[in-house]
């Protein structure tokens, strides 16, 4: 198990080199050091601040110089200064964090219960009206884009409700859980369902077909000819190992929501790590964009390495490979 | 998903030899797996609407002159007299203007129909990239192997691990939005899926013996690539086509309501969207309800389609996308 985990540490290490020079082809080498300095200085600079910048940032001196210092930089986890927020970009993460963080766990937790419950319920009685509805569901939201059954809930329950004198959510903004729990929890349930709902289709599609698989299983019949109740035939048994493939599915989502909700941050105007990287991208602020394409990536990668030591819990056979 | 589970029974047999007997003129005729597969598709009754929903958007599509003829306003017309009220607001569905009209009086019906066609060509073109580039490198990498196959499923692995929609609007914002850029960005992010399923069914098939066969007859790696071994990976190529097109859509749609997709005024869904985020407010329902409703019909269409198609051509098809 430990040289397992080892490994896979290492291979995740080894893509997180790779993000690292992906990021800076794109947003070094593409524009050219001028452009580079002339960015990162931000719009009012002057010619010398530029030079400045591009000295102090080492953008005068070869390539692998360049490199080096953005990577020794990383290393030391300091991912720059933002010279449009005047402030290091670590702190402008550490502020976006938790309001990602709020969304995508709230979110995460309802679309797994609603996901699940939906494939089980779907394959244990296939092909009767309840799959049926289930399914054409989950294909409804599966093909419903974020922004889309985000704004029409903003449009039915913020808007028609508010006009007609109801104020059940706000409309945008997120409130801080310390500062007022109420209100945080009131801000989140539109983005939460947002998200649960076109996340969990997925999942029920995913439960549905794998649990399809297992229920044909010999193992499943020995379970009923030993008399079991089938509510533990299903949960106990056939939804244990048709929940692998789930677990993988739920473990690369989480992660790559961790690294920013962008849709629904946007559609409900909470300056989570997704917002704020589309308000970087528009402001020009490069520091920012790479920090949080860095901090995303991080996340996927460390959500893949607990899937891949979840599932050789699950499934012995993994380890040997 | 119904078609799913009618998939799963046997497909229909010719009676047994026994039951020709007397008759001699009946005879057992051979069906190629593409006749049974398009046989299976033609009964599903889904997929047929569905098929029968795109061909509608794909003449609205077409059409979309022919439509702005008729009404007699242009896509990027703006009727700042008639097509806005006393406040510059936006008008609802009326005579004039059936589905209403946008922010700056113009004409939400005209602009949806001339939008179906920014997101059909990205639909079909991105797919097509994505599907040719992961083909591509699926069988060389599956093919060749070693050192060769190693370095391209590392890099597919990568592909797939980065934060797709982030990534995107980094490269679009650098080179600059446009149709062509939102194209290229969707393939060179999305191959990585074909690639993946293209070298998995070319690692199994390359041990074949016609494989072989063509090998001791002296055809060349790349002969036997292309001649021998792609026409056997089509069937889950041209069924992950289908279900990539309503992905393609919809991520175009995404960039585009994010402000780095189709630059305006172009008429264009996601940015119609987008744009009703600030109207919505005062009233004006039909401004986001009508591009959604576009939107989601036209995702919608296309996947109990793609559905319908791999349970036609591939019962076991759940096993591919693993």
């Amino acid at each position: 198990m430990a040289r397992f985990l080892i490994r896979r540490i290492l291979q995740g290490v080894l893509v997180m080199w790779l993000v690292t020079v992906g990021v800076y082809l794109i947003f070094y080498i593409g524009p050219g050091p001028s452009s580079v300095a002339r960015t990162l200085a931000g719009k009012a600079a002057t010619p010398q601040v530029v030079a400045e910048v591009k000295h102090r940032l080492l953008l005068d001196r070869p390539i692998y110089v360049q490199y080096g210092h953005f990577l020794w930089q990383l290393l030391h986890g300091n991912l720059g200064y933002s010279f449009y927020h005047q402030q290091s970009v670590n702190s402008v993460i550490a502020s976006a964090f938790p309001i990602t963080l709020s969304l995508v766990i709230g979110s995460a937790i309802l679309w797994i219960i609603l996901g699940v419950l939906s494939g089980v319920l779907s394959a244990v009685r296939a092909r009767s009206l309840m799959d049926r509805t289930f399914t054409l569901l989950a294909l409804i939201f599966y093909s419903m884009p974020t922004f889309v059954l985000g704004l029409l809930l903003l449009l039915l329950l913020y808007y028609e409700l508010t006009i007609h004198g109801i104020h059940a959510f706000p409309g945008s903004g997120y409130t801080s859980l310390t500062a007022n729990p109420w209100g945080w929890f009131r801000g989140l349930i539109l983005p939460w369902i947002t998200l649960a709902l076109v996340s969990a289709a997925t999942y029920t599609r995913l439960t549905r077909g794998s649990m399809l698989d297992v229920m044909g299983e010999d193992y499943i019949r020995t379970a009923r000819a030993k008399g079991m109740p089938e509510r533990r035939v299903i949960f106990r048994h056939a939804l244990r190992a048709a929940l692998t493939p789930v677990v993988t599915q739920y473990g690369i989502d989480v992660g790559v929501l961790l690294g920013g909700a962008i849709i629904t941050e946007q559609v409900f105007g909470m300056p989570g790590l997704g917002f704020t990287a589309v308000q970087a991208i528009n402001q020009q602020d490069l520091p920012v964009v790479i920090g949080v394409v860095i901090v995303a990536a991080a996340a996927v990668v460390a959500a893949n390495i607990v899937v891949d030591a979840l599932y050789a819990v699950l499934d012995p056979r993994v380890r040997l490979h | 998903m119904s078609q799913s589970l009618a998939s799963v029974e046997p497909p229909p047999t010719e009676p047994p030899a026994g039951a020709s007997e007397g008759s001699a003129a009946r005879k057992i005729e051979g069906r190629s797996p593409w006749r049974l597969g398009m046989e299976r598709l033609l009964r599903d009754r889904a997929s047929m609407i569905s098929l029968g929903v795109i061909v509608i958007i794909v003449l609205v599509a077409i059409l979309a002159p022919v439509i702005a003829a008729v009404v007699g306003h242009g896509p990027n017309q703006e009727f700042q007299a008639i097509g806005l009220s006393a406040i510059g607001q936006p008008k609802g569905p009326n005579g004039t203007f059936l589905l209403g009209t946008d922010d700056q009086g113009r004409d939400i019906m005209v602009r949806i129909a001339y939008g179906a066609r920014i997101s059909l060509i990205v639909g079909v073109l991105a797919t097509a990239l994505t599907v040719a580039v992961g083909a591509v490198v699926g069988l060389i990498a599956g093919y060749f192997g070693g050192a060769t196959d190693t370095i391209l499923a590392r890099f597919m692995d990568w592909l797939l691990a980065i934060p797709f929609l982030l990534f995107a609007i980094s490269l679009v914002t650098v080179i600059g939005a446009g149709l062509t850029v939102v194209i290229i960005v969707i393939g060179f992010f999305g191959w990585a899926s074909v690639g993946r399923i293209v070298r998995g069914q070319v690692l199994s098939i390359k041990e074949r013996e016609f494989v072989e066969a063509a090998r001791a007859l002296g055809a060349g790696p790349w002969r036997i690539m292309f001649v021998d071994i792609l026409p056997n990976v089509m069937a889950p190529i041209i069924v992950y086509a289908t279900l990539l097109i309503p992905l393609s859509i919809v991520t175009e749609a995404s960039l585009s309501f994010l402000g780095v997709g189709i630059p305006a005024p172009t008429a264009d869904w996601g940015q119609m969207i987008s744009a009703a985020q600030q109207v919505y407010q005062y009233g004006a329902w039909w401004y986001l309800v009508f591009p959604s409703a576009a939107l989601l019909i036209t995702t919608l269409a296309f996947n109990i389609f793609g559905d319908g198609v791999r349970d036609a051509f591939d019962p076991r098809g759940d096993q591919l996308f693993v």
